[in-house]
């Protein structure tokens, strides 16, 4: 029988992440987590519920450990280190950060290793078969737009990484917790009371920083990639109308370019991947600042045949 | 001695052995190549062998993806080599290409799947200045700010201090010779440079027997091994492609190697290389490499240091004291470097700026992640 995360006891999963760790298989990708701290075992136990329990995994491909370097360090100031196969690529970071240092320790992971894949920094997301991918730098309300679509039925492909395959430019899903930034957590639980939340970070690089809990359906299809559709550069602007214009495809190219990790490691099979990826998407630009008027354009686009 | 096997040296070693490999065999065996940078490394030979039909394909993602990484890096490498090629001529001096440079310009095959960190070249000390400055107009920055730093360099060491490009972001090291000028050993630049073999118009590498003498005496001058087993590795590849396709190449590797004033680090490197890697090395070479072996007693203490510096750097390969064999290289290599009198005080200055250095990193905003 097999059982989710949700269906174990709190104290049970954060004694199995004090010893053998949690193996969690999230995409293509499976983790094993390690940690002491409370709040990752409370954050995984709520926000990843929905996966499935695993107690064992013959092979992992990230092992990871979130730990407080040495045991006076647990008592003074405490801080925490971030552990990838035994490395530490970043500096230490305050314990009240945990969850999200985690989440962004399995985001380099992906971000930094996997070249199997042409992969854009963007959120992804499905509707009636087609993929829409909205790549974006920080600060563009790129998350928000993803919370709000995925709270209206939209499945959640990811929310951070478009993992384009260089076989069939298909996108594959990499289902976890959304990302929320500061002003952008009180517009998502003011735009739908159902939203979930993880632990509260406060005070980090990036101001506070809270994760949401992908719904059922994304979940449950975490393993089934998805056409390309749409291609759509959101931009938030204050007080700003709702506007979606045509994007020419040349200058989508070079924008996707832009945020993509592995474009120019990838040579000539990444131009390639690229280019077809951008001709068999509608390309647009989006500004908005209204969430509800933006639910409303996307459900419209997503009726027009691509 | 220890030469107790692991995941990773019998893949090397022997590439059809990973057919019988279980997936929790893979799972130490990843690790261990990631660590000592063999990744893309492996995922070469696993093509060479044509093996990608038959093994697992989760953990050949991860070979796969350093092999794409380091494919990149090898165009990368092909085209700064251009571009110092250019800036080089314009002074009439030929460009050199030392180490991983090198492998890739002289498509050995060693050199597929290998990831390097720097492009090094090899240029005579009296043009030295002339270069620096040329270089600085075409974008190459010394990446040491540190006026002792600096100074440490250009007074001790056998190359300036590392060059990095301004818009590109490639590291360039501008040797002038093979050896700190302090160091024990004395061998010549000019003769080097003046057997240096042109591999593409107007670009040089060593010729063969100097390449491995040079990557021997890099390796067994080392004090930081965190990628010893892939030196190694370098090494064996030299010598079987080498031993193979190059006319007379073990008669004059010993003799080549004396006359460098260079026995001692090849006696080594051919040490071990048939000790670890079971390298096809004649007999009568090995014997003849034994002018360069240390004494009995050093001997024994050398096999307890390097069969356990020349492992992975990943606790799954460390043996008993391994810790303090790597520590006892580092002081080794910086002795070997220095006199004492220069030695202590310069020690003593890093260690002090490193916990300096520790302190100020507490507020740096530097490696946050995203």
């Amino acid at each position: 029988m097999t059982s989710r995360i949700s269906d174990l006891d709190l104290d049970y999963l954060h004694s199995i992440l004090q010893s053998s760790g949690l193996y969690l298989k999230t995409g293509p990708f499976t983790y094993r987590i390690r940690s002491s701290v409370r709040s990752v075992a409370e954050g995984l136990h709520l926000l990843y519920g929905r996966n499935q329990f695993f107690q064992e995994m013959e092979f992992v491909d990230f092992d990871i450990r979130l730990d407080s370097p040495s045991s006076l360090r647990r008592h003074f100031r405490p801080k925490l280190d971030f552990y990838f196969d035994h490395q530490t690529p970043f500096k230490p970071l305050p314990l009240t950060q945990a969850f999200a240092f985690l989440e962004w320790g399995m985001n380099w992971c992906i971000s930094v290793h996997m070249n199997q894949y042409l992969k854009l920094h963007a959120a992804v997301l499905e509707r009636n078969g087609r993929a829409l991918v909205m790549p974006a730098a920080p600060g563009s309300g790129k998350s928000t737009l993803c919370a709000a679509l995925m709270l209206r039925g939209w499945r959640l492909l990811s929310d951070e990484h478009a993992l384009v395959s260089l076989e069939d430019m298909s996108l594959i899903p990499v289902c976890r917790p959304i990302s929320l930034k500061n002003r952008s957590i009180k517009v998502i639980k003011q735009f739908d009371s159902s939203a979930v939340f993880g632990p509260i970070c406060e005070d980090t690089h990036k101001g506070t920083v809270v994760h949401m809990k992908p719904d059922a359906q994304s979940v449950a299809l975490d393993h089934q990639p998805v056409k390309p559709g749409w291609m759509v550069f959101p931009k938030y602007v204050p007080e700003g109308d709702t506007r979606l214009t045509e994007r020419i495809k040349e200058t989508a190219f070079l924008k996707a370019g832009d945020q993509s990790f592995n474009y120019s490691l990838l040579g000539r099979r990444g131009f390639d991947v690229m280019s077809n990826l951008i001709e068999a998407s509608d390309c647009y630009n989006f500004s908005y600042s209204n969430l509800d008027e933006a639910i409303e354009t996307f459900e419209k686009l997503s009726t027009t045949a691509v | 001695m220890n030469n107790s096997s692991y995941p990773l040296l019998d893949a090397l070693t022997d590439p059809e052995k990973l057919r019988e490999l279980s997936l929790a065999d893979w799972n130490e065996l990843i690790p261990q190549a990631r660590h000592a940078l063999l990744l893309g490394r492996l995922h070469a030979l696993i093509l060479e062998y044509d093996l990608l039909e038959v093994l697992p394909e989760q953990p050949l993602n991860h070979t796969l993806s350093a092999y794409l990484a380091s494919e990149k890096q090898r165009a990368t490498t092909l085209w700064e080599v251009v571009k110092l090629g250019r800036a080089l001529n314009s002074l009439d001096v030929p460009i050199v290409l030392l180490k991983g440079g090198a492998y890739i310009q002289a498509e050995l095959s060693m050199s597929k799947g290998r990831l390097l960190s720097d492009i090094d070249i090899l240029v005579p000390l009296k043009k030295l200045d002339d270069i620096e400055k040329d270089l600085h107009t075409r974008g190459w920055r010394s990446s040491k700010k540190d006026d002792y730093d600096d100074r440490y360099y250009r007074e001790w060491m056998h190359e300036i201090p590392p060059l990095k490009h301004i818009t590109r972001g490639s590291f360039l090291d501008v040797h002038h010779t093979i050896l700190p000028p302090t160091a024990k050993y004395k061998p010549d630049p000019g003769k080097l440079i003046h057997a240096a073999r042109e591999v593409s118009p107007d670009v040089y590498t060593l010729a063969p027997i100097d390449m491995v003498i040079h990557s021997a005496t890099h390796l067994f001058h080392e004090g930081d091994f965190d990628h010893g087993l892939r030196d190694i590795l370098d090494l064996h590849g030299l010598l079987i492609h080498f031993g193979e396709y190059e006319p007379d190449f073990w008669n004059q590797l010993v003799p080549r190697a004396v006359e460098l004033d260079l026995i001692n680090p090849l006696y080594y490197a051919l040490h071990y290389c048939s000790l670890i890697l079971d390298t096809d090395i004649p007999q009568t070479v090995l014997q003849q490499a034994d002018k360069g072996k240390p004494n009995l007693l050093m001997s024994w203490v050398m096999d307890g240091l390097f069969m356990r510096a020349l492992r992975p750097d990943h606790p799954s390969c460390d043996l008993p004291f391994t810790g303090l064999a790597r520590g006892l290289l580092y002081i080794r290599s910086h002795y070997l470097r220095m006199p004492l009198h220069l030695l202590i005080p310069h020690l003593t200055r890093k260690a002090w700026k490193r916990r300096v250095a520790d302190n100020k990193q507490q507020t740096a905003d530097v490696n946050l992640p995203q």
